[in-house]
């Protein structure tokens, strides 16, 4: 046996496992891989309805006229950062993922960060509240759309502080975005002159909050801030209901409700509740009718969601800038034109990639009507305020972000 | 204010309260394990998959059943389905749905789990380990995991203020249901005739036999019955929790080591063990809630260590 | 029992050494064929499944609790090696033993019960390492820990970043337990594991320490565990929930099944079954866990040997 050959051969094999994924030149096919939650609690608010949203972004770029083969790909993540970060090293390893969107699920959305940080990839969180995928844990590859727990934080909890909740007890889900948006909201409520009672955290997916109410009840607290989302949020304040809590009088004030959630709870339990959120279909003729062509295609038949809206305009946004830099394969590159380059969409209207990640567009605290307000079917919100897009994200000067140059 | 052991008392009542509740469902479900153990040697891991069955059983008898043909052969603007219309209350659920259930389980219990009777008791576990599986699997494809709403039965709803909590009426109610479906069950097994068959049965299935009493129908029924109690306690759980797929699924871990404690052997002592324990956990979210998803765990070691035959158990 | 002539006993060696060459060579090979993260996780699995049929099959205690060791181990090397900045070479051992120790305290309560009492029993403790998994900062609750780094070890000699190098050294971990695990079922030892799965009464009447070798045998089934749970949180480069979970002890349970529950090799096959079954069909979305129970429920009713069981069966072969 020559050892030489043997060597050479084995040299050989390694490098083409090493590098195969990022071989060709002048790459003209884009894969999108939209790492998502689609059979549990984020199902509704992300789910297939991000694949529809990126696939109505490939349409109204026009690149597959101009040779772009580009294709979506949905992966379920099942609220599990292991089986996140294992799900995108696959997609990009052995299915040549470009780009990973939406992600609900902020401990999820972190491990995928790092995956697609190390393979140099592009991710496009729209789905994902933790403000640290553009604080602490930002990289040259994130660029992160919609809302971000700093957002929510500052809405919600600046709105009801101001307008008199100044004591606060808060339901938190345990992971990164419950964690942050107690963290963000707490910091809020306190710059305010209110105060935090006291919290507690359940775990994700729980069915019964009745003894998490029992204390939220009894620590008298004018505020019940919901720090969780989707099925977790429903519940609340469904039980919160059964307890005659917001008939004694406490106000529930859930951190980030989805249109979805509103949908499945009905008028009847959610009016009145006010949240902050970055987009409503209802707004302007742009969004209605972006909106209209979206429920058309959405197999559940629902109206979008802020995040599904922002899978829309972030791969839409992605794939202008890919076409200038003209080749996906340098993930850096392509967040880097994204950055150079104005966003502009019928969704969010303009704005800009920040050095750290963050796309700024106008906030809006909506409040959910009454039953007899509502004209038609998913007319929800009433419009009570809007935050501009320069006011409504975390400022540079606070960033954590190593990115920014201080 | 005044406190009892540093504690509001409408924190502690309260959270006792809950336990009891919690307790009511502990206590149904190690009593249909109890029931089914004893007369089959089985453990029946499907137990939270029938329990489960029962809430989303009740969700069907209110709603009606949508069978939804996909979306891409539906085209897509419409989404069609194929409805299978019924509007029956809580109250026809909680009659009908064990009925259906308890006849799922016995079909499934002739076919499948009649087969292995008689090998080690590891292949009951697995066995029935394996259908949990199939029927979770099965309910999450066509339902997602998010779960869907029951409403609190009309007469249920509201509730009163006992002054050191608002108790809702309908969690009150399933208290009460429990218990009385728990004696009853006991009275049934250690009081009368029938009872005194299936006890005979269990003690020694030849003898029975040659009495002339059909033991595998028996066996068969027993089966359907302890199935039946789960799904009861399915219909006591809709409206309170989600009716959601995996509802059953961890609850059945609790509800195993409330058996272990309880031991096996006695009808009385699962029952006493499932309220307890739930009277236990409520205690503990008040003086250490970080504690409370474990206590029931702790407590069973502890058991072991003492009286590893449970604590109402017979030696093995 | 009936008595093997010599000859025959050795022509069974003969087999089963056969099988493992075949085994390595297949192993040594596959990276430059499958997608070597795959092979990673299954391998891993691979061992775990192992280490839990050494207590199943040849002791006759069905662990439904092996996640918790798993965990254990994944966590503990997890933390050290991202939170504490220890090296990898170090915190997989570190992984390894606080699960021994688990072990200890899982066993000495779990054995005091047999058959399916065993089975509720480690289930239940294992529900208390997973809630304690998730209460315990550390831990960082359902975020788990990550990333784990991969990355220089043995003063540089070895790059695990490198696809191929972490390959072949989590190929050596598994072998090594393999190995482990071979040794102890043909060692006197293992012969009285076997007595006591035969005929507990007799093997205590004839002197036997029984409790004392059910111990051992679960300890040290345990501390495998721990190696392959600290060893997967490298490959995937975190630890958390799932990995504590019990649906994660039930696919144990259904790697040991499919390839054959006290086999020696059954648990290897089952676990790459299992692994690709997973990564492979995951596109099927809870499918998968309707097929795993189809194949449950099919194991038991009609092929309880399981695959390599049966073949081994066959051809009168001791695999």
């Amino acid at each position: 046996m020559n050892y030489k050959i043997a060597g050479l051969a084995m040299a050989g094999l390694m490098s083409s496992v090493a590098f195969a994924p990022s071989a060709l030149a002048a790459d003209k096919t884009i894969v999108i891989g939209n790492v998502n939650d689609m059979s549990s609690l984020y199902a509704d608010t992300g789910g297939i309805g991000s694949e529809v949203a990126a696939k109505m972004a490939i349409e109204d770029s026009g690149m597959e006229k101009k040779g772009w083969k580009i294709s979506v790909i949905s992966a379920d993540h099942q609220n599990k950062p292991d089986v996140g970060a294992t799900l995108t090293r696959q997609l990009i390893d052995e299915k040549h993922a470009d780009v990973i969107i939406d992600t609900p699920n902020s401990g999820v959305a972190l491990a995928v960060a790092a995956v697609v940080k190390e393979k140099n990839k592009v991710f496009i969180p729209s789905g994902a509240a933790s403000a640290a995928l553009t604080g602490a844990a930002c990289t040259p590859n994130t660029v992160h759309w919609t809302y971000d727990t700093y957002e929510l934080a500052h809405g919600t909890g600046g709105a009801i502080t101001r307008a008199g909740g100044k004591s606060w007890f808060f339901l938190t889900a345990d992971y990164a975005f419950g964690k942050a948006l107690e963290a963000d909201t707490t910091a809020v409520v306190k710059a305010e002159g209110g105060t935090v009672l006291g919290h507690d955290l359940h775990p994700l997916n729980t069915a019964d909050f009745s003894s998490f109410l029992l204390q939220a009840q009894a620590s008298k607290a004018q505020v019940i801030g919901l720090a969780n989302a989707g099925g977790d949020t429903i519940n609340s304040i469904k039980q919160a209901a059964e307890f005659g809590i917001i008939k004694g009088g406490q106000t529930i004030a859930p951190l980030l409700l989805f249109i979805t959630d509103v949908n499945a709870m009905g008028l009847k339990v959610a009016q009145g509740l006010e949240f902050t959120s970055s987009f409503y279909w209802d707004m302007n003729d742009g969004t209605r009718a972006w909106a209209k062509r979206f429920q058309a295609l959405d197999p559940a038949h629902h109206m979008p969601t802020q995040g599904q809206a922002g899978a829309y305009a972030g791969v839409l946004h992605y794939l202008k800038a890919v076409e200038k830099v003209g080749d996906p394969s340098d993930g850096a590159k392509v967040v880097a034109e994204m950055k150079a380059l104005p966003t502009d969409d019928p969704l969010f209207g303009k704005g800009t990639v920040r050095i750290d990640g963050r796309v700024t567009h106008p906030a809006y605290l909506f409040k959910v009507k009454t039953p007899e307000e509502s004209k038609y079917p998913w007319d929800y919100y009433k419009l009570v305020a809007t935050i501009p897009a320069d006011k409504a994200f975390r400022p540079l000067s606070e960033s954590d972000c190593p990115l920014v140059k201080k | 204010m005044p406190t009892i052991f540093g504690m509001p008392p409408q924190v502690l009542f309260g959270q006792l309260s809950l336990g009891l509740i919690n307790g009511s469902f502990y206590a149904l479900l190690s009593l249909g394990l109890a029931v089914i153990f004893g007369m089959l040697n089985i453990v029946n891991f499907a137990h939270g998959a029938v329990y489960m069955m029962g809430a989303f059983c009740a969700y069907f008898l209110l709603n009606g059943i949508d069978l939804p043909i996909p979306w891409w052969m539906a085209g897509h603007f419409s989404l069609m389905n194929i409805h299978f219309g019924s509007h029956l209350s809580f109250w026809w659920a909680l009659l009908l749905a064990p009925i259906i259930v308890g006849a799922i389980g016995m079909f499934l219990q002739r076919v499948l789990i009649a087969r292995i009777a008689g090998l080690d008791h590891i292949y009951g576990l697995l066995l029935t380990f394996g259908l949990a599986a199939i029927l979770q699997g099965l309910f999450q494809n066509q339902f997602g995991s998010s779960g869907l709403p029951y409403e609190i039965p009309d007469g249920l709803s509201g509730g009163h203020n006992l002054g050191f909590m608002f108790l809702p009426n309908y969690r009150a109610f399933v208290v009460g249901a429990s218990i009385v479906v728990c004696f009853a069950t006991w009275f049934v097994i250690e009081r009368t005739k029938l009872g005194s068959y299936l006890r005979a049965a269990t003690e020694n299935p030849s003898l029975v036999r040659a009495f002339g009493i059909n033991v595998p129908l028996m066996i068969t029924l027993t089966y359907g019955f302890g199935v039946a109690l789960a799904a009861f306690a399915g219909v006591l759980a809709a409206p309170i929790y989600q009716v959601r797929p995996l509802m059953g699924a961890d609850l059945i871990i609790v509800v195993f080591a409330v058996v272990v404690i309880g031991g096996m052997g006695s009808i009385l002592g699962s029952i006493v063990t499932g309220f307890g324990l739930g009277i236990v956990e409520g205690l503990t979210k008040v003086y250490y809630p970080q504690a409370s998803g474990i206590v029931v765990f702790v407590i069973m070691a502890i058991v072991l260590l003492i009286k590893p035959t449970g604590l109402f158990g017979r030696a093995a | 029992m009936t008595a093997i002539s010599l000859s025959e006993a050795h022509g069974r060696n003969r087999a089963q050494k056969v099988a493992m060459v075949v085994m390595l060579a297949v192993l040594l090979a596959a990276p430059f064929f499958v997608y070597p993260y795959f092979l990673m996780q299954a391998l891993c699995f691979a061992l775990l499944a192992c280490a839990f049929n050494l207590l199943v099959g040849y002791v006759g205690l069905l662990s439904f609790g092996h996640a918790m060791f798993m965990g254990t181990g994944a966590y503990i090397c997890a933390h050290l090696a991202q939170a504490r900045g220890v090296p990898v070479e170090f915190a997989i051992p570190a992984g390894m033993l606080v699960a021994a120790l688990v072990g200890v305290v899982a066993g000495a309560l779990s054995i005091r019960r047999q058959g399916i009492y065993f089975s509720m029993t480690t289930l239940a403790l294992s529900q208390l390492i997973y809630f304690l998994a998730l209460e315990l900062p550390f831990t960082h609750g359902e975020d788990g820990i990550q990333p784990v780094p991969q990355t220089k070890i043995f003063g540089g000699l070895l790059d695990l970043g490198h696809p191929l190098q972490i390959y072949y050294f989590v190929l050596v971990i598994f072998f090594a337990g393999f190995l482990l695990i071979y040794r102890v079922i043909n060692s006197p030892f293992g012969e009285v594991l076997k007595s006591i799965r035969e005929n507990e009464p007799r093997a205590i009447s004839l002197g036997y320490k029984v409790d004392q070798y059910k111990l051992m045998a679960f300890v040290l089934s345990a501390t495998l565990a721990g190696l392959a749970g600290a060893t997967k949180a490298l490959v995937v480069q975190n630890a958390s929930l799932s990995d504590v979970y019990w649906t994660t002890s039930g696919e144990i349970v259904l790697m040991t099944l499919v390839g054959g529950m006290g086999t020696i090799f059954g648990p290897v096959i089952g676990a790459f079954i299992v692994s690709a079954m997973q990564v492979y069909l995951s596109g099927l979305g809870q499918w998968v866990t309707v097929i795993q129970g189809v194949i449950f429920v099919t194991c038991v009713l009609a092929f309880r040997r399981g695959i390599v069981g049966e073949i081994a069966a066959k051809f009168g072969l001791n695999l």
